[in-house]
């Protein structure tokens, strides 16, 4: 069941896993940017949860534990952004940037001396005799704890966001600092905390990347990740199952277009006039559902680009050309933020803005 | 037991007792040995100008900060909140003015964060509507806030205290967004719960509502109780003296001849830019030469909106707007400015003013074009100081001088020399959006005065605002802004509170909900 060389239940299977990096961090971030706090040093914590987790793997022999180590360390970055911005005041874009710096200058320091060594295996959580169950075996039962972890948070976090009253201070915190304070909530200390959790998930899902993705110790490791979880966060209007979906599209092209790479892939050049001609058929469509009228402009240009289509279509048909590996390498950036804007697009106010106190320093006055 | 004397000479058990209350912050005395006492029941006033210490008194009571000294009692036992959460465990809520409410989440949420146990969400909304019904306040708990009026904010308030049967409720200043009609429903709801036990401090600066409403007064000036008295034994005049420990001057009027229209503005239709704002709809009027047109409404009407499309910031066809016979639609607010049309919008920290540049800087701002003064591309910086540090004598505005950032000074000094910015620039037309908001009431009679000197020398004047008092203090013709639609103006001579409250829209779907009794 292979196309063009790629299997599909190996590709769903590895995209779960691929994502899990971002996704955890994006998870992270969508808490504090919820509390109003906008941390752009995701990267560095990333990077610094990256090598501490993989220092504490080594270390002591246990994955599980080089976890914990990647989310501590990723936390105690993430403390010196909260004590700057949270309690010096510091601008939360500065130190947010600053903190990515930091962090790639420190990791790449620490990491010296770890180059060329295995960390200790993560292994599959479930027996094998049901990960080889055909089909659903490698998607559903073949991964290690942290792809099952990262699942659970996003229920998790869904749940605790919409319904729980953690969620509505969380919430509360971030919409209206004012107002909040005004009801006796502690502003900063609740942001000191998201901010905290963030930095924990980032750092995690940076020990992911060092322990189970790569797995070894490289310098800049996490490779602009961070990076991808921020933009996923906002294009996924700071909603945690959108955030999932975010982070696997990335990872499910991410996949792809290596196989692609690797296949030596071409591209099928009849495909343009192709979707040239479903997306004139569609407009109509729609005009017609609509029952809206054809200017004369409008009659010319569908004459004009229908005969253009088809003639292309003519000479393109079975053609293949070389997919340029420069098209395969930006298309999962291209395409996860293409369909989180349409999927953000055309909702307005509440229901897809951002948390209105987002990137505002609190300080209680009087 | 003590007690304080009710109106009708009884004597009700006391239920918080205020004792030598100090208060300082670095370089002012908030509160200086203040005491007073509020009966179970008693609907209490707290009296007093900008500035004399009732939002710090009652912050304190609620927990929101600690006094330097001085005790408080409630009930007999000594009471010292140490944050709201302890206040509201011991029966004392509070209805804010600004700054409590959330926009982007619903009503029960809301109402959720101002507990200490609030019960399921399901539960909840069940017990906002039963309560909501029980005081005639109708709210859907499902709601998002910010899609709500202004009087449906502040039912959401007052249900989130009543949820937690408060015995004294605390109310800063909650008429000043509300129509005459939901004043008259809301004191209602307080007459309700004050014969239920429910004592209120009331914290105002309406002196004939206080009159209407209150069994008794404590009046601070700079952060000392100056005095107590029973408002309906004493009129509004009187009490008002007591607070500016002056004697007030009623702004007066020269009459000028109307001239011809200097402002017009014909079927302006907008989209608000602002989110949970209102869109401008079909706004037509004309203000001529030396006429002072009052635009009234409840805030959140498209007040913001108009101001906006007025000063340019929002523009719309060129012969939408025209001064006198320029059709200024399409243009932005500099070139608005030179054909003689200023504004002064209502946000002081961020919109009228840039809170961290200097008050040379600031006046530069909007002054620049008309006062003349760039030069050859460059900003003549000696003649912008002068021209601010003639706006600071003029308008008596305290600072140590023109080079303070704006941020320092106090809301109400800032006002004084923003409105003087805009008065003093020659203008022909002038928009003012909340022209004494925030504003002592010595300096917001000044305010007015020279309102009126500008249109007794031929201005044409638009003042927007919610003080309906002021509005007929200035205004010679009056209109009501009502979910973006201009009321067709009127003369603003014989109209009556009643015909005010109906052009803006009576109580908004209150008057079926509450019980007629």
């Amino acid at each position: 069941m292979d196309f063009g060389g790629i299997n599909p239940i190996i590709l769903i299977a590895t995209l779960m896993a691929s994502a899990v990096p971002i996704l955890l961090a994006a998870l992270g971030e969508t808490v504090v940017e919820r509390s109003g706090v906008l941390n752009l040093g995701v990267e560095g914590m990333m990077i610094i949860g990256a090598l501490g987790g993989f220092v504490v793997a080594v270390a002591t022999g246990s994955p599980f534990l080089g976890f914990v180590g990647g989310a501590v360390a990723g936390a105690a970055l993430s403390l010196i952004f909260a004590l700057l911005t949270q309690v010096f005041l510091a601008n939360q874009v500065a130190t947010g940037l600053a903190l990515t710096l930091f962090g790639l200058g420190v990791s790449s320091l620490g990491g010296q001396g770890y180059n060329g060594i295995k960390p200790p295996r993560t292994g599959p959580l479930l027996p094998d005799a049901l990960a080889d169950l055909p089909v659903v075996g490698p998607i559903l039962f073949g991964h290690d704890w942290v792809v099952y972890f990262s699942i659970a948070m996003t229920a998790v976090l869904w749940w605790v966001l919409k319904a729980s009253r953690v969620g509505l201070i969380i919430r509360a915190v971030g919409e209206s600092h004012e107002a909040a304070h005004a009801l006796g909530y502690k502003v900063n200390r609740i942001r000191l905390m998201c901010i905290a959790f963030g930095g924990a998930m980032a750092g995690m899902g940076g020990a992911y990347v060092s322990l189970a993705r790569v797995p070894q110790w490289v310098d800049g490791i996490t490779n602009g990740q961070g990076w991808i979880a921020l933009a996923i966060v906002v294009f996924a209007s700071w909603r945690p199952w959108r955030v999932m979906i975010g982070a696997y599209l990335f990872g499910g092209i991410t996949v792809l277009q290596l196989n692609l790479q690797a296949a030596g892939s071409q591209f099928p050049v009849w495909l343009l006039p192709t979707l040239a001609l479903l997306a004139l058929a569609g407009d109509i469509i729609l005009r017609e559902i609509n029952g809206k009228n054809y200017s004369d402009l409008r009659k010319v240009f569908y004459f004009f680009a229908t005969v253009n289509a088809l003639q292309l279509l003519y000479l393109s048909w079975g053609k293949w050309i070389p997919m340029p590996v420069d098209y395969l390498s930006m298309s999962p950036y291209l395409i996860t933020i293409l369909v989180l804007v349409i999927m953000s697009a055309g909702r307005r106010g509440t229901a897809n803005g951002a948390p209105a106190s987002l990137g505002q320093n609190f300080h209680a006055s009087r | 037991m003590t007690g304080t004397e009710t109106h009708g000479g009884g004597v009700r058990p006391e239920l918080l007792r205020i004792e030598g209350i100090t208060k300082a912050y670095p370089g002012v005395v908030a509160n200086s040995d203040v005491s007073f006492a509020i009966g179970e029941g008693e609907i209490h006033a707290l009296l007093g100008e900008n500035g004399a210490g009732k939002s710090t008194m009652v912050k304190m009571i609620y927990g929101l900060i600690r006094p330097d000294s001085g005790q408080m009692t409630l009930r007999g036992a000594a009471y010292q909140p140490g944050k709201p959460a302890e206040a509201r465990r011991l029966g004392v809520a509070m209805v804010f003015q600004h700054f409590s409410l959330f926009e982007a989440l619903n009503v029960a949420e809301n109402v959720a964060l101002g507990m200490e146990n609030p019960p399921q969400m399901r539960e909840l909304s069940a017990r906002i509507r039963a309560v909501s019904e029980e005081y005639g306040l109708p709210l859907d708990p499902s709601r998002m806030v910010g899609d709500l009026s202004a009087g449906e904010r502040q039912r959401v308030e007052i249900i989130r205290c009543l949820l937690q049967d408060p015995k004294l409720l605390i109310m800063d200043e909650p008429t000043s967004v509300l129509t005459p009609q939901e004043v008259e429903i809301l004191f209602k709801t307080l007459r309700q719960l004050s014969s239920e036990g429910t004592a209120i401090l009331y914290i105002s600066h309406k002196l004939e509502e206080i009159r209407s409403l209150c069994d008794a007064a404590t009046i601070l000036r700079r952060g000392k109780v100056v005095a107590t008295c029973t408002p309906r034994e004493r009129t509004a005049r009187e009490m008002a003296e007591l607070m500016v420990g002056a004697t007030l001057k009623t702004p007066e009027r020269r009459v000028a001849e109307k001239g011809e229209v200097a402002l017009g503005v014909s079927d302006l239709s907008a989209a608000s830019p602002i989110p949970f704002g209102t869109s401008l709809k079909g706004i037509s009027f004309t203000v001529a030469k030396g006429e002072v047109l009052g635009i009234a409404g409840v805030a959140g009407n498209g007040q913001d909106e108009l101001l906006l499309a007025l000063s340019g910031e929002l523009k719309a066809a060129p012969d939408k707007v025209r001064v006198a016979s320029h059709a200024v639609g399409d243009l932005g607010p500099v070139e608005r400015r030179k054909a003689g049309l200023v504004a002064a919008p209502e946000d002081r920290y961020g919109h009228a003013a840039a809170p961290d540049m200097s008050l040379v800087e600031n006046a530069f701002l909007t002054a620049g074009v008309r006062k003349g003064l760039v030069r050859n591309g460059f900003v003549d910086w000696a003649e912008t100081r002068r021209f601010a540090e003639e706006i600071i004598a003029a308008y008596d505005v305290r600072t140590p001088g023109p080079d303070v950032a704006a941020r320092a000074l106090s809301g109400g000094n800032l006002q004084k020399f923003l409105m003087g910015r805009e008065l003093m620039q020659g203008a022909s037309v002038i928009v003012i959006n909340q022209p004494t908001w925030g504003v002592d009431a010595a300096a917001a009679a000044s305010i007015r005065q020279s309102i009126l000197d500008r249109a007794g020398e031929g201005a044409a004047v638009v003042v927007i605002s919610q003080d309906l008092d002021e509005l007929l203090e200035v205004s010679d013709s009056f209109a009501v802004l009502n979910e973006g639609r201009l009321t067709k103006p009127r003369p603003t001579e014989g109209l009556t509170m009643d015909q005010i409250g109906l052009m803006m829209g009576g109580a908004h779907g209150m008057e079926v909900a509450h019980h007629v009794g």
